[in-house]
């Protein structure tokens, strides 16, 4: 189920003294199976765009469409669609509302009356995934855990739906190391077994560096960018102007450029670090 | 009098849970320190950094500010007003409409007078780096500005101590960024305290001491060079290392003659120059 983004614009209380453009103009299209990252400062219009994309927002002007279909237009059933476009939000609060854990991943499931067993496995599922044991936090408030506790159980809630979308809004925000990379792999995994889309919106460069496909930009409410990781990343001046970066890795090697040594910049992980610094070693008999 | 904020076999456990929150924590905060505390999730940072400035009272052992127990109900005002909290959320903390009102919250309550408010909400609002946003309304501004805000409110009430818990979490580059500089400002310039929650290794490479919590304990304490260099470890227990030591660190491995310690971008440059 392709999204198309058309035209797409976002005035919040319009009217009002308070009246605030959050989209103009937007356009964007995400394939069936495309990995995106979604970057952009704080306040540049990515939780709003992203809200549109399973029509918890309405956009003032433009359209989303799903699978051929304006999500927006009248008698569009909206339940099924959230269903299929689950969305993480970016306040994990927000998002629990039961008394225990269990009950709290339990609730999409339910919705889509599967029968108890099938409930039953995908929450114990879900929870496990996100690195929670299950018998240990199933009876717990949501509201008596950690912050990163309570980011695990929402994440946990969305994917016990198994949506064909998955949409992130900075998921790792407040995950300690561990969590961050086994909640990454996990979608990477789900991504390749299911064969789902992602779009993970972080301010990690390093992630977004490490896991995506293609990136898009968000500058004040516009969509500035889109391209690879290796395209946009080459540009740290354009991004370092809009509050964004590279990764710490890609610095140490444009650093290590400006001191005359023959390494190449294109670099975004760790692993492709050490592969080009120990070749240009050998080059000079250092390795 | 000392001048520390001293924990003394301090256990903690929250009035719902099975387990203990922290077990036999002893630490000491020296004035002057630019101290990160790292952990994994529920390791017990958070609730440690409310014991800190008296927001819980330990269930066994006990915790003092400047020689100040916190156990003793009277001490609670001088308590929070020597160890101030920045959190995680910035929109959570802001309280005005407009960014001078904000920042004048904490001393107003405390009862100061107004031309005394006057003067420190302009110094602190210079500190933070923000004095021509003091007419501006607070949710217009970006992430890293409204954290600093915050960071101005509690400078405002002249606290020795300050303790933040996440306070770049939710921020973009540049906001970490300014956020973090204005920490190490505060540290360097002003001689605050402070105290640095963060899952950010970049962050806590720039402290003076690292203290690492794994399951309501201390388990590792010490400079980062000391920490960082321990990467098994760290991943042990879930945490992380820059990327930069993590390459150092594989580099070695190689067979490169380069250092196991490097923590900064600077360092890495330097170690590597004369072999490439
Ligand atoms: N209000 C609460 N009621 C009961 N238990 C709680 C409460 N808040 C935290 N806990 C538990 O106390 C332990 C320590 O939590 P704390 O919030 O201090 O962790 P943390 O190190 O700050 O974690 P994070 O990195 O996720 O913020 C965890 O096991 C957590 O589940
Ligand atoms: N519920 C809302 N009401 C009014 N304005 C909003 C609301 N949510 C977001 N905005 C404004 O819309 C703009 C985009 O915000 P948002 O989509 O949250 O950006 P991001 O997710 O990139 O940080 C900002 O100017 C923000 O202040
Ligand atoms: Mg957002
Ligand atoms: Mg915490």
């Amino acid at each position: 189920m392709p999204i198309v983004v058309k035209n797409l614009t976002h005035i919040y209380m319009p009217g009002t003294p308070f009246q605030s453009v959050a989209l103009q103009d937007v356009n964007w299209t995400i394939e069936d199976g495309e990995f995106w990252g979604l970057i952009g400062h704080t306040g540049s219009g990515k939780s709003t765009l992203i809200q549109h994309l399973n029509g918890l927002l309405k956009p003032t002007s433009g359209e989303v469409i799903i699978d051929g279909v304006n999500i927006n237009e009248r008698g569009v059933n909206l339940r099924e669609i959230r269903q299929k476009v689950g969305l993480v939000f970016q306040y994990p609060e927000h998002q629990l509302f039961e008394e225990t854990v269990e009950k709290d991943v339990a609730f999409g499931p339910k919705n889509m009356d599967l029968p108890e067993e099938e409930i039953g496995r995908r929450v114990r599922e879900a929870l496990e995934l996100v690195g929670l044991n299950y018998s240990e936090i199933k009876d717990r408030s949501p509201f008596e855990l950690s912050g990163g506790q309570m980011r695990r159980v929402a994440i946990a809630g969305v994917l016990a739906m198994k949506p064909k979308v998955l949409i992130l809004d900075e998921p790792t925000v407040g995950l300690d190391p561990r969590g961050r990379d086994e909640i990454l792999r996990e979608i990477v995994r789900l991504r390749e077994r299911q064969n789902i889309t992602v779009i993970l919106v972080s301010h990690s460069m390093e992630d977004i560096a490490k896991l995506v496909d293609k990136i898009a930009v968000m500058h004040r409410g516009r969509m500035v960018d889109s391209g690879t990781p290796r395209e946009i990343f080459r540009n740290y001046e354009g991004l370092s102007s809009i509050g964004l970066d590279i990764p710490q890795i890609t610095h140490l090697m444009l650093r290590l450029k400006h001191q005359g040594k023959d390494v190449s910049t294109e670099v975004l992980t760790v692993e492709e670090a050490e592969a080009e610094i120990l070749r240009a070693a050998r080059r000079k008999g250092r390795a | 009098m000392a001048a520390e904020i001293l924990a003394e076999s301090v256990y903690y456990q929250y009035s719902q849970a099975k387990d203990l929150a922290l077990k036999d924590i002893n630490l000491r905060i020296q004035k002057g320190e630019f101290v990160a505390i790292i952990g994994p999730n529920g390791s017990g940072k958070s609730t440690l950094a409310k014991l800190f400035n008296g927001l819980f009272i330990p269930a066994k052992g006990s915790v003092r500010v400047d020689g100040l127990d916190t156990r003793d109900r009277e001490n609670i005002w001088k308590i929070r007003q020597k160890a101030g909290m920045v959190f995680q959320n910035p929109d959570n903390q802001i309280v005005a409409t407009v960014v001078e009102e904000d920042v004048a919250f904490g001393p107003e309550n405390l009862g100061v007078p107004p031309e005394e408010i006057k003067k420190r909400v302009y110094e602190a609002l210079k500190i933070v780096e923000l004095t021509d946003f003091d007419q501006k309304a607070p949710h217009l501004l970006s992430g890293g500005q409204k954290q600093r805000v915050a960071i101005a409110g509690v400078i405002a009430m002249k606290p020795d101590y300050i303790i933040l818990d996440e306070p770049t979490a939710m921020l973009d580059p540049v906001g970490r960024r300014e956020v973090i500089n204005t920490v190490k400002r505060l540290n360097r310039e002003e001689g605050k305290t402070i105290v640095l929650i963060t899952h950010f290794m970049e962050e806590a490479v720039q402290a003076d001491r690292v203290i690492v919590m794994n399951r309501g304990r201390v388990v590792m304490e010490g400079t980062p060079r000391e920490i960082f260099s321990r990467v098994e470890e760290l991943k042990e227990i879930g945490l992380d290392v820059p990327q930069v030591t993590e390459l150092a660190h594989r580099l070695k491995g190689r067979g490169l003659e380069v250092r196991g310690d490097i923590l900064t971008i600077d360092e890495m440059v330097e170690c590597l120059c004369p072999l490439l």
